[in-house]
């Protein structure tokens, strides 16, 4: 059973490297210009953190009466004041728009028994690989990442699930009234219904749903938010345009910052996108978790249920916060898997390219300052790729075609522990904050280096001076824990978690018999030294047969696979 | 990547070398007689130094009495006389050879130095093999104090050396841990081939080796996050410099509060995932805030999970790549803690699905050691050999209860030991075993059963007396000798108490284990065979009645004389005929299949084990023999190698058969013509490890065609062997003197069991 092949070096050797120190520090790179984090722009509001300031979770209580849903000091702040004069109005009855819950009840059993199948095909060996049964087996992990000291996950339970998690989206309809009832209720409920009538009319002939257009993908840490701004509204339109849905519009194009989290990536606009055939642009909107109680009430208070407008929600988050969208914003979330977003997303993103330019991306001469080159890669031949999304946690991905893929694995060593460590070693508050500290600092002071072992190279395994031996194996000596400083320890956090994510990939991508490895999530935001560090770490090791990938929509793939769902997008 | 001992460099400080007047101090503690045997006769040695705990290495030989029998001479007299002893036993010194492997803290290693120096005679010795991160660090020292040239090995190849010798010689080396079990190790039989198997070794880093024979080994990867992190970075959120003691933190700490788990992400919803909420999403996840503070003891359970976790997933995705099940886990992060062990078991559970095991090494802290010396010693071809643990010498495995602190647990100021024999001949499987990897000798194992452990513990205990009772008598004319049992009863109580508070001192405990720690206790204070003077006294008595009950046999019918013979063997050393004392009916009978099998074809070649000394040997064996031999039937005759209780040695066989055949001529040709032949087991113990066995016994079995084994006596049929299925006929014929025994089955005092296997076809 052992593979052989060109994905075989000889020696392997999955501790990971460590680049000079000097080697970040580079702000140009000839080719392009790569965002090194000590040049990155600076936050547009300081406190923005991706976990950071409060993780106080502030999660809304069950509401006994009205007035628990006065807005909570803190975390209504990233709400415009005009926002804000909510009006309390009475729950409403609560559903996904009419046609797409219908849609859904029709086609989930379908299509999810197809994903199903084919995901139980591939476990079984008889996907594309044609690899042994055994190995499948053993290779479908289970959905998160590591294990806890009480239970193991069922392993079996996470290929049902979105056979599950679509039904349970199904059976939406059945919840409270009729569909059809209450559709007609909301009718009078706004606007005048003669308008409202025939846009809904025109909407379902063109099977499009109504506006406005949101994905929403809820992580641990950040939630991501991709919203469609249609920019081919007609006179006729703009004059029917319900008032809240004009509001959100302008809100959420005019700001680039939404309270003191709230952050617009305005760089990664993707301008005169055509989505359902309408034109518009798609915009990319980050915030922390802990203030969804916040984006919750913002929902409510800007009366989005009366908008007929689903919420598609992907990311754990989903699940978590479905009963406060549901009680506080009157909201029915639309559950999504989380895989099938991510992989639907990253495919469609990069179909339609970076406003002209490149999605993917990999870098050349990684470690070497000077030569280093940021540049432009065509995924044309996308399949069999290893798909590797760094998150709070990290989930590993074996993706051989656009619905046939399987978790292989995950580890619980990811941006969340990055960042969590730094908190605990350097006092920092914020993500950036964390990244600025160890674009400053040397791990070499930290980490102990195989040279620091053998005085240099250890020969009998072909293992170079420079390797990390052992990550914070420094610091078991006291005269070198005084000696060390807060960007050194923050430098070393990330080149620990850095390798160590590079080295599973690795073995991953070994074991699955892949070449390309795609990473992705938040933690390789703004983190050029984690990127050309795993660039650089599964080109060494695997001796040039491994190539790392980058793309720059890097966090938002599953709010745009959720988006993509919603638009009934395949 | 691990490099064994080389983590444990000067600056991992907690436990550096100290200074001299600090090791003066300590010295006065050593005991180091008792340590440091047998060091007149040392040479070669070989040191592995790590961070705290330094490990010493020698070969060494050590004289001692055996009982030798010899026939007398008899030419020139013309007849026995009636009460003369059948042969002679005289006392001899013999020498054996055994490595001794010492382990203590660094702080002592210039104190330990200096006794060596003081008490090494052999003056051949010039070079000691050194390994281990600290070996560079004392080269001086111990090139100054020893006057020895210090070799630099190579630290992975020793412990990948240490780690195949181990794994070959000691029964029970490797187990699995076991999370509220009680004990919580599950030992593992040794299989016969030990490669290819992975090594993961977490000393500051992790490095995983693919061994695939005794020389070739590849280091397939490694990590950085090892033993080092999980120190260095738990000192510093933790503020505890000791990595004992952050291991005892993070027995008390609760991850969650750190780690980010997947119910933190689904809320209450993980249900509807078919996932555990428990399960770790992001590890320190909830860490990232100013605004907490997190305790010590959950952020060293989270940074435990956190590395327990990512070694076990590596390790995992290695194991998948090279194909293979079985994975060693060694090195100073796993070395005998019980936290350790249980979240790596649970992680390699976790990710392989089972499908991986987690193996731990009772002596894995010898490997570097055992394997510098083996490198030094390649011209004594040490391999050659057989090695057997020595429980009279060795220490055994420390307890590994979580509830106890590091304090109690950490045998600090105290030293192990492990001792080995050589044997005299290489051991291996009986080539007639149905499974060998799958061959369990032993019928209870006491480890497990504590009602079975709390009795059998019992008995020895009671016994003892006895047993120093029969020492003393053995040699009268000895003016030490009631000295010497003294100091054997006391060693043999000490060990009794210690197995029952470590069960799993030694590997699996079982009624043989027992049993030959006391043989080896007795060989320790120089009671090399209490039962020579008894088994001299019986074989005489035996042997006079011998002409008799062949004629008596004779005079019987066929069907007759089959019964007759089978009762002779099973009255073994309670031998009346009338059998009075065995109880009816036979517990385990298939009496009537075996007289089937006996009008039948006879069989090629018997395999018999012979039990005890005088009747059984003489009156119960021996005719069997005869029957045998007349029928057609080659006869291998297998007695003990050495002493052990009053049962026949290979030595004594010789006398016997010799005397017999001067009496009997269907014996006397049989020797003549080598349809007879008597062989050594290779084995001193009152039991039978049909797994380590003489080679030249193996080799015989193979080249006669053996096609029946015969098993009888108590120790060798019921206490082991009572459930070996074997590839050919087998009888397994016992009284069972233990009534607690006799009730475990299903019988009463003085059962009997006769059982005839036939193998499947």
């Amino acid at each position: 059973m052992r593979r052989l092949g060109p994905f075989h070096p000889r020696v392997h050797w999955a501790a990971p490297p460590s680049l000079s120190s000097g080697l970040h520090r580079l702000l140009f790179l000839r080719g392009t210009r790569i965002p090194s984090s000590t040049t990155l722009s600076p936050p547009r509001h300081d406190s923005l953190s991706l976990d950071g300031g409060t993780v106080n979770p502030r999660r809304v209580r069950e509401p006994t009466g009205r007035e628990a849903f006065g807005p909570s000091p803190a975390s209504s702040d990233w709400l415009p004041a005009r926002w804000r004069n909510g009006r309390g109005g009475r729950p409403r009855a609560r559903l996904c728009s009419g046609w797409t819950a219908a849609e859904e009840a029709r086609r989930s059993p379908t299509l999810g028994g197809l994903l199903g199948r084919q995901r139980w095909l591939l476990r079984m060996g008889a996907g594309r690989l044609g690899a042994p049964m055994e190995r499948h087996g053993r290779a479908s992990a289970t959905s998160l990442s590591s294990a806890g000291e009480q239970a193991a996950g069922d392993p079996e339970g996470r290929r049902q699930e979105p056979l599950r998690r679509r039904a349970s989206s199904a059976s939406v309809p059945a919840v409270g009234a009729s569909a059809e009832g209450t559709r007609r209720d909301r009718l009078g409920s706004y606007s005048g219904p003669t308008s409202v009538s025939r846009q809904r009319i025109e909407s379902l002939r063109k099977k499009r749903p109504l506006f406005p257009w949101f994905g929403l993908d809820i992580g641990g840490t950040l939630v991501k938010l991709v919203y469609f701004e249609p920019k081919d509204i007609t006179a006729e339109e703009e004059e029917e345009e319900v008032e809240s849905l004009k509001s959100i519009r302008k809100y959420l194009t005019s700001n680039v910052a939404y309270g003191s989290t709230g952050i617009r990536d305005v760089h990664l606009e993707l301008k005169d996108l055509t989505l359902c055939g309408r034109k518009g642009n798609l915009h990319f909107i980050r915030f922390p978790t802990h203030d969804m109680p916040a984006f919750i009430q913002m929902g409510r208070d800007k009366n989005f249920s009366s908008l007929h407008t689903v919420f598609c929600a992907t990311g754990g988050g989903a699940y978590k916060f479905e009963q406060d969208f549901l009680t506080i914003g009157d909201l029915q979330l639309c559950k999504l898997d989380e895989l099938d977003c991510l992989i639907k997303g990253i495919l469609y993103i990069d179909s339609v390219g970076f406003n002209g330019r490149s999605q993917c991306y990999y870098f050349e001469n990684p470690a070497d300052s000077e030569k280093c080159q940021k540049l432009p890669f065509d995924l044309k031949n996308p399949y069999p790729l290893l798909l590797v999304n760094i998150g709070s946690g990290v989930s590993i991905l074996a993706v051989y075609s656009k619905d046939n893929y399987k978790r292989v694995t995950g580890t619980s060593l990811g941006g969340g522990t990055f960042f969590g460590l730094c908190c605990l070693l350097t006092g920092c508050t914020t993500f950036e904050e964390a990244l600025e500290m160890a674009s400053r600092g040397d791990s070499t002071k930290v980490d102990k280096l195989v040279r620091d072992i053998y005085g240099g190279d250890y020969e009998r395994f072909g293992l170079p001076g420079w390797a990390v031996a052992s990550s914070f194996g420094n610091m078991m000596s006291k005269e070198k824990r005084e000696a060390v400083s807060k960007e050194d320890l923050a430098r070393a956090t990330l080149i620990t978690i850095t390798n160590n994510i590079g080295s599973i990939a690795r073995m991953c991508a070994l074991n699955e018999n892949i070449n390309q490895v795609v990473f992705v999530g938040n933690f390789l935001r703004i983190n050029t030294i984690a990127m050309r560090l795993l660039a650089y770490a599964l080109d060494y090791w695997s001796k040039g047969q491994l190539k790392a990938l980058f793309s720059e929509h890097e966090g938002y793939f599953g709010a745009v696979g959720a988006l993509l769902e919603l638009l009934k997008i395949p | 990547m691990s490099w064994p001992g080389t983590f444990k460099m000067a600056e991992c400080g907690a436990s550096g070398s100290g200074s001299s007047g600090d090791s003066l101090d300590k010295s006065i503690t050593l005991p180091p007689d008792e340590i440091f045997r047998n060091l007149e006769n040392a040479k070669r040695f070989a040191i592995d130094i790590g961070g705290s705990l330094t490990k010493l290495a020698y070969y060494s030989t050590v004289q001692h009495k055996v009982a030798k029998v010899r026939s007398f001479d008899h030419s020139g007299k013309d007849t026995e006389r009636e009460h003369e002893p059948p042969y002679e036993i005289s006392v001899q010194e013999e020498i054996t050879a055994r490595l001794h492997f010492i382990k203590f803290e660094n702080t002592y290693i210039e104190a330990c130095l200096d006794f060596i120096k003081d008490h090494l005679v052999n003056t051949e010795t010039k070079v000691i093999q050194a390994t281990g991160g600290g070996a560079y660090k004392f080269k001086d020292l111990i090139e100054e104090k020893l006057r020895l040239k210090v070799d630099k090995e190579d630290v992975m190849t020793c412990l990948i050396k240490g780690c195949n010798f181990v794994l070959k010689n000691i029964p029970h080396e490797a187990f699995v841990y076991q999370k509220d079990s009680d004990p919580e190790f599950r030992f593992q039989t040794n299989h016969p081939h030990i490669f290819p198997y992975l090594l993961v070794n977490i000393g500051s880093g992790v490095s995983i080796v693919k061994v695939e024979t005794e020389d070739r080994f590849e280091w397939v990867g490694g990590s950085s996050i090892g033993g080092g992190t999980f120190w260095g970075l738990g000192a510093l959120l933790t503020k505890t410099k000791k990595f004992d003691e952050l291991l005892h933190l993070a027995s008390r700490g609760q991850h969650s509060n750190v780690d980010m788990l997947v119910r933190d992400v689904y809320g209450g919803a993980h249900q509807t995932l078919g996932l555990s909420g428990n399960l770790i999403a992001s590890s320190f996840g909830k860490s990232a805030t100013a605004d907490q503070e997190f305790s010590k003891e959950d952020m060293a359970k989270s940074l435990l999970h956190m590395i327990s976790n990512d070694i076990g997933q590596l390790a995992c995705l290695h194991a998948r790549l090279h194909s293979l099940d079985r994975v060693y886990f060694g090195g100073f992060f796993i070395r005998g803690h019980p936290v350790t062990m249980r979240t790596i078991t649970y992680s390699i559970n976790f990710f392989s699905k089972g499908e991986v095991q987690a193996l731990f090494l009772r002596h894995e802290g010898y490997l570097g050691a055992i394997g510098a010396f083996l490198k030094g010693a390649e011209q004594d071809n040490p391999n050659q050999y057989s090695w057997g643990e020595n429980y009279a010498g060795s220490s055994g495995l420390m307890s590994a209860s979580p509830e106890l602190g590091p304090a109690q647990r950490a045998r600090s100021g105290t030293f192990d030991l492990l001792e080995m024999d050589r044997l005299e001949r290489p051991l291996v499987n009986l080539p007639l075993l149905l499974d060998p990897p799958s061959y369990v000798p032993d019928t209870v194992d006491l480890t497990d059963d504590a009602l079975a452990r709390k009795y059998w513990l019992t008995c020895f205990e009671e016994a003892l007396d006895g047993v120093v009772k029969r020492a003393v008598a053995s040699q009268p004319d000895s003016v030490d000798a009631a000295e010497r049992a003294e100091k054997f009863r006391q060693k043999y109580w000490n060990k009794l108490q210690t197995l029952r508070q470590q069960p799993f001192a030694y590997g699996t405990l079982t009624v043989r284990s027992l049993l030959d720690t006391r043989e080896h206790c007795l060989n320790e204070f120089n009671f090399p065979d209490p039962y020579s003077k008894v088994k001299q006294r019986e074989n005489g008595v035996a042997l006079r009645c011998f002409p008799g009950v062949v004629r008596s046999l004779d005079a019987l019918g066929w069907e007759e004389r089959q019964l007759a013979l089978v009762k002779g063997l099973l009255a073994g050393n309670v031998f009346d005929w009338g059998a009075k004392a065995v109880s009816e009916p036979w517990l385990v009978d298939s009496y009537s299949e075996w007289l089937q099998r006996l009008k039948g074809p006879p069989h090629k070649c018997a395999l018999i084990f012979a039990d005890n000394s005088g009747i059984d040997i003489i009156l119960g064996v021996f005719p069997f023999v005869r029957e045998l031999l007349l029928r057609g039937t080659e006869v291998i005759l297998a007695c003990n190698s050495g002493p052990a209780l009053n049962d026949v040695t290979h030595s004594e066989s010789l006398i016997v058969a010799e005397r017999i055949a001067g009496m009997d001529p269907v014996v006397h040709s049989a020797l003549r013509e080598e349809r007879l032949l008597l062989v050594q087991t290779g084995s001193s113990s009152p039991c039978l490890d049909l797994s380590r066995l003489d080679k030249g016994l193996a080799a015989l079995v193979r080249e006669r065609g053996a096609d029946l084994v015969v098993i009888e006596g108590m120790g060798r049929a019921v206490h082991t062997n009572y459930h070996a299925a074997l590839r050919c006929e087998s009888l397994k014929l016992a009284v069972i003197k233990n009534a607690w025994l006799a009730e475990r089955l299903g019988g009463r005092l003085f059962s009997v069991i006769f059982k005839y296997e036939v193998p499947a076809e």
